[in-house]
């Protein structure tokens, strides 16, 4: 088991979100990669952005209203 | 209602929103809106600019209810879907400053992207080099993306920092309703605070309670569907991710439709309504328009969206937008169906030499 990379895009305008996870995915390229994100916009650009990579999405509400976005290959 | 959120947070909220701004602005000229005008939202920032009086140009005065209702549409879908977050402190002054340069750009123009888009539909030819110029702009900003540009982190705020756009938007609704005039002309005529135009494209609007409608409609999609006609240039060309431009070429079609029912499809680029044939400018104009919205991360649309979900950053954008319009207008940098204004040109210039500074310069600050 690798360890969980961190990307933390928390309060960054688009397309910063998903510039910054891209960057991630294409340096890993397994593994699993987890991403802070604090609005739908950035969580749903993220997601579909990974999906598409072929990454495996999940998605958790955090309790101070940031969402917290796993990705795993 | 979540079932109607996820279809426009899907693939297809874009389109939607798209074909319904499509149809609804060629509507609101018919009812009465300036022409290729349904909705524009730097041209509207402007009218509100001028009915506060921040310039005098007697033309264009006029409170639009559309961009109250971007903002309260916005507001309300946000508070419904939970996602009403006050926000600020991303580099506020610069995007004060962002929001006046566009509005500079995009008045020497003479439209917004929605509404270079829509003068497109209507069979406005110059707007293909407003629509080239934006495209321009965009690239130069996504340039600066790719090397690592960003206006930095906001942090959450107070709930009544994320208040104050929809209270002063609620406000404008206040003012237009109630038209204060208390000062009297030269002539005698009633004037001011508020000022309304009697001639011109200000003096030219739908009925209020349907074009604060149909804002209210739009904001609400567009807040769900997160569009945006900046975003969806800018998507395709960094991200390779399509889903906003699908949007944006939804409301050409629907426009472009619903103006050759309407009767209001008329090609060429002599004689449009509130447009001049400087191509030159009109791809200067817009390139400019389009870097500073990129380097502000996206179109004044969306920008009205986010300060509904409590924005502040967006706010201050909104704010750089009315004072810009001002300037734009006292100082004869505005276009006029005659051509660009004596100093459109030069602020173009000097706004691209700034915005590239701030993209050359503004990096993220590790704490």
């Amino acid at each position: 088991m690798s360890d969980i990379r961190t990307v933390d895009a928390r309060g960054l305008s688009c397309p910063q979100p998903a510039m910054l996870t891209r960057q991630a995915l294409q340096k890993f390229d397994k593994g699993t990669v987890e991403v802070l994100v604090d609005s739908g916009t950035a969580r749903e650009n993220v997601s579909r952005l990974a999906e598409k990579a072929g990454w495996a999405v999940a998605a958790e509400e955090q309790p101070e209203g940031s969402c917290r976005i796993l990705l795993k290959k | 209602m979540s079932s109607i959120s996820r279809f426009l947070t899907s693939r297809w909220g874009p389109i939607i929103t798209g074909i319904v701004v499509g149809i609804l602005a060629p509507v609101l000229v018919k009812l009465g809106n300036p022409g290729n005008m349904g909705v524009c939202v730097v041209c509207f920032s402007r009218d509100i600019a001028g009915a506060l009086g921040l310039h005098r140009a007697g033309v264009v005065q006029y409170i639009r209810p559309e961009i109250i209702g971007f903002v309260l549409g916005a507001l309300i879908a946000a508070l419904i879907f939970r996602e009403f977050r006050p926000r600020t402190g991303s580099a506020p002054l610069v995007r004060f400053l962002l929001g006046m340069f566009a509005t500079f750009g995009a008045l020497v123009f003479l439209g917004c992207p929605w509404r270079a888009y829509l003068r497109l539909a209507g069979g406005d030819w110059n707007a293909v080099f407003g629509i080239l110029g934006l495209t321009a702009g965009i690239g130069l900003g996504i340039v600066f993306l790719r090397s690592g540009y960003s206006l930095g982190r906001s942090r959450p705020a107070p709930t009544a920092v994320g208040w104050v756009m929809p209270v002063i938007m609620v406000t404008l609704l206040v003012l237009l309703i109630a038209a204060p005039q208390f000062g009297r002309d030269a002539g005698g005529n009633p004037t001011g605070p508020i000022f309304f135009s009697a001639t011109g494209p200000g003096s030219q609007h739908a009925p209020l309670l349907v074009s604060l409608i149909a804002g209210l409609f739009i904001g609400f999609l567009a807040q769900r569907s997160r569009f945006c006609t900046v975003g969806a240039v800018r998507d395709a060309i960094l991200l390779s991710d399509f889903r906003l431009l699908l949007g944006v070429v939804a409301l050409l079609v629907a426009a472009l439709a619903t103006n050759m029912i309407l009767g209001q499809f008329q090609s060429g680029f002599e004689k449009q309504p509130i447009a001049h044939t400087d191509g030159w400018w009109n791809f200067g104009g817009m390139a400019l328009a389009g870097l500073a919205f990129t380097l502000a991360g996206g179109c004044p649309g969306r920008q009205l969206f986010l300060a509904g979900e409590g924005d502040a950053d967006s706010g201050l954008f909104i704010a750089g937008m009315l004072v810009g319009a001002g300037f734009a207008h006292n100082y004869s940098m505005a276009s006029s169906a005659t051509g660009p204004g004596i100093f459109g040109p030069s602020v173009v210039i000097v706004g691209l030499i700034i915005c590239v500074v701030f993209g050359l310069t503004m990096r993220e600050v590790k704490a």
